[in-house]
């Protein structure tokens, strides 16, 4: 790790800042295609988390997919407590900008390198949007 | 972002809380993507059914709509995409009663703020078309896709609560493809392969969509012979919003602003080639033989003409297993009208309105149900439907037809 950059610059960022544990791959982001929202876990039997809870967690993945419903579910998975902790992927669209935004789910995209690749999965990190940064704590 | 001063007098709470709110929720999302200011739009599109919205967003909308202090009402046409229910039907789909107060609380909700409940996902067929370069703050991804590249028209995907705030304002942050730069297509592709059933139609859509792979991706096709009809292209969008998250396509010498190549597109984009190979093997991909549970024809919506083709395929037969017609309120009267309704229901199928299948508590109506080897011509409802717990397969309509009377797929 120490040989390794462990401050990312995002391009984009909202919210406030929060430390939390990584939960990281190289994949897409759905919350209606993804998700069994109400057990909080990855439910679509191709995605590579599948099985895993992302609740509470720091999600490092690729980029959104998907249509429209994500911008009212992080309102909704939030309202229940039941939502990931910050958001932190390669690429977003504007239903996952507008679901942060309501959800009041930080968020920084817009990575120089591939975020997925360089965040290890259960890393303990810090997202600061107010810098635009993702650090590696541990 | 640059504010006019309407715009700032909105953001101070001049005209209520309820514009401003709005206003507000739209600069942070202007401020993330970098607009530099807000551009007027013309209509709005909302989707809300309430799976998505939730106690949370129903109680969010409840909160505005309860709003006595200033203006709390739409000041732009504004519309709804299919809602979680055909009440007429809930209890053949097996939905609860608290699924359907949610929806009751929601209309409510939404005829207070002055929205006017079109529930349906094919307002370009049915409502009002838009027009090149028109500026909308439209949700539904099938929506956005077949109004941007097929009408030449611009609009974000713009989810429930920002499309909400777009009707409250009347306008919208100018980003994405509201700016001539991000409508250079990115991709090339060159198919080989001119499908002329909607699930093929939705197979290379879904092709596409995959490969391009992300919002900001703008993919442009060459090779498509003949002039492809509203509802080819409506299936083609759809699948491609859904695989791929992709807003805007170009068929070159078929949509408005791709006459030629080079309209759209550098000479040195990366090119993908696609054959019929392909396009069968995205099918194949998704087929298990054996019993079938349901057959649903949903998302988008149907056309009268879709529904037209689905009667013909119904005359003398006698289904063994439910089959489903799911189409917008206009659509439906017509269909009734004409008699299409009633032959497809004299087989022993269902034609459903306002709704769309996927948007409609899926998960639990395949427990209520037992539904989970479920067969559509829809390539956007297999791919949604898999994390929804079912088995989704896509085959023709005349194939999906079969599968209702045999109760298998063979």
């Amino acid at each position: 790790m120490s040989v390794k950059s462990s401050v990312f610059r995002a391009r984009h960022a909202m919210g406030r800042s929060v430390r939390g544990i990584a939960l990281v791959a190289n994949d897409g982001f759905s919350a209606r295609y993804d998700l069994d929202r109400i057990a909080g876990l990855f439910s679509r039997p191709t995605h590579k988390l599948t099985g895993q809870s992302y609740v509470g967690r720091i999600l490092v993945l690729d980029t959104a997919k998907g249509g429209v419903a994500t911008a009212w579910m992080l309102h909704e998975m939030q309202s229940r407590g039941m939502a990931p902790l910050a958001l932190v992927f390669n690429s977003v669209n504007p239903i996952l900008a507008q679901g942060a935004a309501l959800g009041d789910v930080p968020m920084l995209a817009g990575f120089d390198d591939d975020i997925t690749a360089a965040i290890p999965n259960g890393a303990e990190l810090e997202v600061d949007p107010k810098l635009g940064v993702v650090t590696i704590l541990r | 972002m640059r504010l006019n001063d309407e715009e700032q007098d909105i953001l101070a709470g001049k005209l209520g809380t309820v514009p401003q709110q709005a206003l507000q929720h739209q600069i942070a999302v202007g401020d993330f993507f970098g607009a530099e200011d807000f551009v007027p739009v013309t209509q709005a599109h909302i989707m809300a059914d309430t799976e998505s919205l939730g106690e949370a967003g129903v109680r969010w909308l409840e909160g505005l709509a309860a709003t006595t202090e200033g203006r709390r009402r739409v000041c732009i046409p504004t519309i709804t995409d299919p809602r979680g229910t055909d009440f007429s039907k809930a209890s053949y789909l097996g939905q609860a009663p608290w699924m359907l107060d949610l929806e009751r609380r929601a209309i409510a909700a939404f005829m207070k703020l002055g929205v006017t409940m079109t529930d349906t996902c094919i307002n370009y067929q049915t409502i009002q078309a838009p027009t090149r370069n028109e500026h909308l703050a439209f949700g539904d991804t099938g929506v956005v896709i077949y109004s941007n590249s097929i009408c030449g028209a611009r609009s974000n995907f713009e989810g429930g609560p920002s499309a909400v705030s777009a009707g409250l304002t009347g306008r919208t942050p100018r980003y994405g493809f509201h700016l001539n730069g991000q409508r250079r297509a990115t991709i090339h592709f060159r198919t080989e392969f001119t499908p002329t059933s909607l699930n093929e139609w939705g197979a290379l859509g879904a092709l596409i969509g995959r490969i391009a792979g992300n919002y900001w991706a703008v993919p442009v096709i060459e090779g498509i012979e003949g002039a492809p009809r509203s509802d080819q292209l409506k299936h083609f969008g759809a699948a491609m919003a859904s695989f791929g998250s992709i807003a805007l396509f170009h068929l070159v010498g078929i949509t408005p602003e791709a006459s030629r190549l080079a309209d759209v597109a550098s000479a040195d984009l990366p090119t993908h080639r696609i054959t019929r190979a392909d396009v069968g093997a995205l099918q194949q991909s998704y087929r298990k033989e054996g019993k079938v549970d349901v057959v649903v024809f949903s998302a988008p919506q149907l056309s009268l003409y879709e529904l037209r083709a689905l009667a013909d395929l119904c005359d003398g037969r006698n289904f063994a297993v439910p089959l489903l017609a799911i189409t917008s309120p206009q659509v439906k009267p017509d269909a009734d009208r004409m008699g299409f309704t009633a032959r497809i229901e004299a087989a022993g199928g269902t034609v459903m309105s306002g709704m769309c299948f996927y948007q409609s508590y899926a998960r639990e109506i395949a427990e209520a149900k037992g539904w989970k080897r479920l067969v559509t011509n829809s390539a956007k409802l297999v791919n949604i439907l898999g994390g929804y717990g079912y088995q989704p397969m896509l085959e023709s309509m005349e194939a999906c037809v079969d599968a209702a009377v045999s109760g298998s797929l063979s």
